[in-house]
């Protein structure tokens, strides 16, 4: 009796565990950076609303607890075997991943990355957030405006290893060569690690170093938010200007004490959405994705409820309808899939 | 009459005897490891269909050789008393040195020869510091840790090296033949059977636990404590170095952070296995059995998709566990053996 009930009791535990598992024709990974990061909280919950719309798809919410590409490889190998069907990777490092989801692709398993992108050899599509001349452009726009077109700026990102990062930081020194910036000065690019004590560390150093200093430019969630904590708490608010791209739900507070002017993101939400609905469409087996086109005439084309969301989000912050010149800004190039070269 | 007693007496005698053996072989930690293992295998088998497949046990244990190769020899670090915790930087500075070499055109054995050879170099480094200039480890690994991770990261900045010769993804990411055994792993097994052989089976184990039981005793016991010190850490040097091969043919690229944090992940194997920080005592065995209980532990961890943090929190609570429980026992050992000696 005593070791019947054991069983059943071991039984009802696989059952919950597994249970939910079996129940869903498609299991598609959402595997981060690192887990605890605001940015890739709101992509899960767009992901689990594309997953909601499309039914019968499960959500695996995975990422190291440090943001490092070894942690991401294990994952992937527990991922290869679950058998997961597709896999959305926003990668560590964009190289040290190719060799394990060439394997995983080798096993039958769709691979997509968005935000941080793998290269060419490690995924199938790579789906951009917006494009990175319009990211460096408008964060080295905005940090001028509130300068004034003159002084010191400097840099706070994330790993010295993030693809994006690097992509953004080559987009905005691009940007800074024009004429309209000859003032601005970019004199130091420091590295917070996307780690909320390392970012408002480095940020520190940055005023000891450049004590000149004007602007802080922080194309990171994590370090935008910790850049700004460090600023309120030297007291130097209004004589170090911030931007970024931050989360509206993290920095308003430090918007609404002008710790940070200005600010620019696009939507997390949207990007967790249409990374989901891109590795359902190749997860899927041809014939079995009649449901897309018919979702796709229902909804809409599923990009196109980025500006929807958007415009809540900014409500959320605003508690208005936004206006041209509120703080927070969006970038809004297209969200594009395709092939990145 | 005389004669039954005496038989009697060897007969209960031999009892005892057997007992006390079942006893203290219980009381080991080794065997509360493989208790651990088996709990962590079965464990997982009821909660992911997944766990029991041959393929995919086998293919978790490219997740850790690298790590059990490290930690092999850093069970003889601290057996002899010291610690190293250059161990991860040393594997970034030597894949920095492949990758250099790659890029200059190198065949993948020379590039194996590179890494290994780099490693030897930095782990020397580190043996010469402590021994010629009395300063402990800690203190000297402290530094190089920095000092190679720094160099890592003058040289290659934010950029990257990912081309590599034909061939040398082999290494890191090929199998036995056609078979699903992978090549890390029965490499990891060879070098586990040899460490474990020269540990307890030579005089430069022995010498090597005399070392971290009393420094000053085994000197003037004419043990060359500073030849085999540095001995140790030049092989552990080396050692890093292979794995070094291993990680970077694994992962077919090279960056300045490669490795992060590794030194805790080895450190964390030894203590697990069984083996005292304070040096002096542990067995070979027991690094081997809490490589595989740490590994698939958090394989079935993340098939079941945990979070890290949650992991993080289990694998620390072990540690602490693998503390305390040998102190524990010693003190149950101890008591039982005075009881024993008691009745005599």
């Amino acid at each position: 009796m005593k070791h019947g009930r054991f069983v059943t009791a071991l039984f009802l535990m696989f059952a919950l565990i597994g249970g939910s598992a079996f129940g869903a024709d498609l299991k598609i990974a959402i595997l981060v950076k690192s887990l605890g990061n605001g940015f890739f909280e709101a992509a899960r919950d767009g992901a689990m609303e594309a997953a909601k719309e499309i039914g019968g798809v499960q959500i695996l919410y995975q990422g190291p607890s440090q943001s490092t590409a070894e942690g991401q490889i294990e994952i992937v190998d527990s991922l290869i075997a679950q058998k997961v069907d597709a896999i959305a990777i926003s990668a560590n490092d964009a190289d040290a991943l190719v060799p394990v989801l060439k394997k995983a692709m080798k096993a039958g398993i769709k691979v997509v990355s968005f935000d941080s992108g793998v290269s060419k050899d490690g995924r199938m599509i790579n789906l951009v957030p917006s494009e990175t001349p319009l990211i460096g452009g408008q964060q080295v726009q905005l940090i001028s405006e509130m300068i004034g077109f003159k002084g010191e700026i400097a840099i706070v990102s994330a790993t010295s290893q993030a693809t994006n990062q690097n992509a953004w930081i080559e987009a905005m020194k691009t940007t800074l060569k024009q004429a309209k910036y000859k003032d601005v000065k970019l004199v130091a690019t420091v590295y917070g690690d996307d780690s909320s004590d390392k970012s408002y560390r480095e940020t520190l150093g940055l005023f000891k170093t450049y004590p000149n200093l004007k602007g802080i430019i922080s194309p990171t969630t994590i370090g935008v938010a910790a850049a700004a904590k460090a600023i309120q708490d030297n007291g130097l608010t209004g004589k170090v200007q911030l931007t970024g791209l931050g989360l509206p739900s993290e920095m308003k507070a430090y918007i609404e004490a002008d710790v940070c002017g200005q600010m620019a993101l696009w939507n997390p939400i949207d990007l967790g959405y249409s990374a989901t609905y891109i590795a359902c469409r190749q997860g899927r087996p041809h014939g079995q994705h009649q449901g897309w086109s018919q979702r796709r005439k229902r909804h809409g084309r599923p990009l196109r409820l980025q500006e929807r969301q958007h415009r809540q989000i900014r409500r959320d912050v605003l508690g208005h309808e936004p206006g041209p010149e509120d703080p927070v800004r969006f970038l809004t190039g297209p969200l594009r899939a395709g092939f990145f070269l | 009459m005389e004669k039954t007693n005496i038989n009697e007496n060897r007969r209960f005698d031999l009892g005892r005897d057997f007992r006390y053996r079942i006893f203290s072989v219980l009381m080991k930690w080794e065997t509360v490891l493989i208790l651990i293992l088996t709990a962590v295998v079965i464990t997982n088998s009821f909660l992911s269909p997944y766990f029991l497949d041959p393929v995919n046990l086998l293919d978790t244990t490219f997740n850790f050789s690298e790590k059990a190769i490290i930690a092999l020899l850093m069970a003889f670090v601290i057996i002899a008393g010291d610690i190293d915790i250059s161990v991860a930087s040393i594997v970034a500075l030597s894949s920095v040195f492949m990758g250099m070499a790659s890029a200059a055109g190198a065949d993948a054995p020379t590039l194996v020869v590179i890494g290994l050879l780099s490693g030897l170099a930095m782990g020397s480094l580190n043996g010469y510091l402590i021994t010629k200039f009395k300063i402990p480890s800690i203190a000297v690994t402290l530094g190089t840790m920095s000092l190679f991770r720094g160099i890592a990261y003058a040289i290659l900045g934010d950029q990257a090296y990912t081309k590599y010769p034909e061939g040398f993804d082999f290494f890191g990411q090929g199998y036995i033949g056609d078979s699903p055994i992978p090549f890390e792993l029965v490499l990891m097994a060879v070098l586990a059977l040899g460490a474990g052989y020269i540990l307890h089976r030579t005089s430069f184990g022995r010498q090597t636990y005399a070392i971290g039981c009393n420094l000053q005793a085994a000197r003037f016991s004419g043990v060359p404590v500073d030849r085999i010190r540095f001995q140790i850490f030049a092989v552990t040097g080396l050692f890093c170095g292979l794995a070094s091969v291993l990680l970077t043919s694994r992962i077919l690229s090279t960056r300045p952070n490669i490795g992060t944090g590794l030194e805790f992940e080895v450190i964390t194997i030894v203590i697990l296995g069984g083996i005292a920080i304070t040096g002096g005592e542990g067995t070979m065995i027991g690094v081997i059995l809490s490589t595989f209980v740490l590994g698939f532990l958090k394989f079935g961890m993340s098939l079941l998709n945990v979070p890290g943090r949650v992991m993080n929190i289990l694998t620390g609570a072990l540690l602490i566990f693998a503390i305390l429980v040998p102190m524990a026992l010693k003190g149950l050992r101890n008591s039982v053996e005075m009881k024993a000696q008691k009745k005599l």
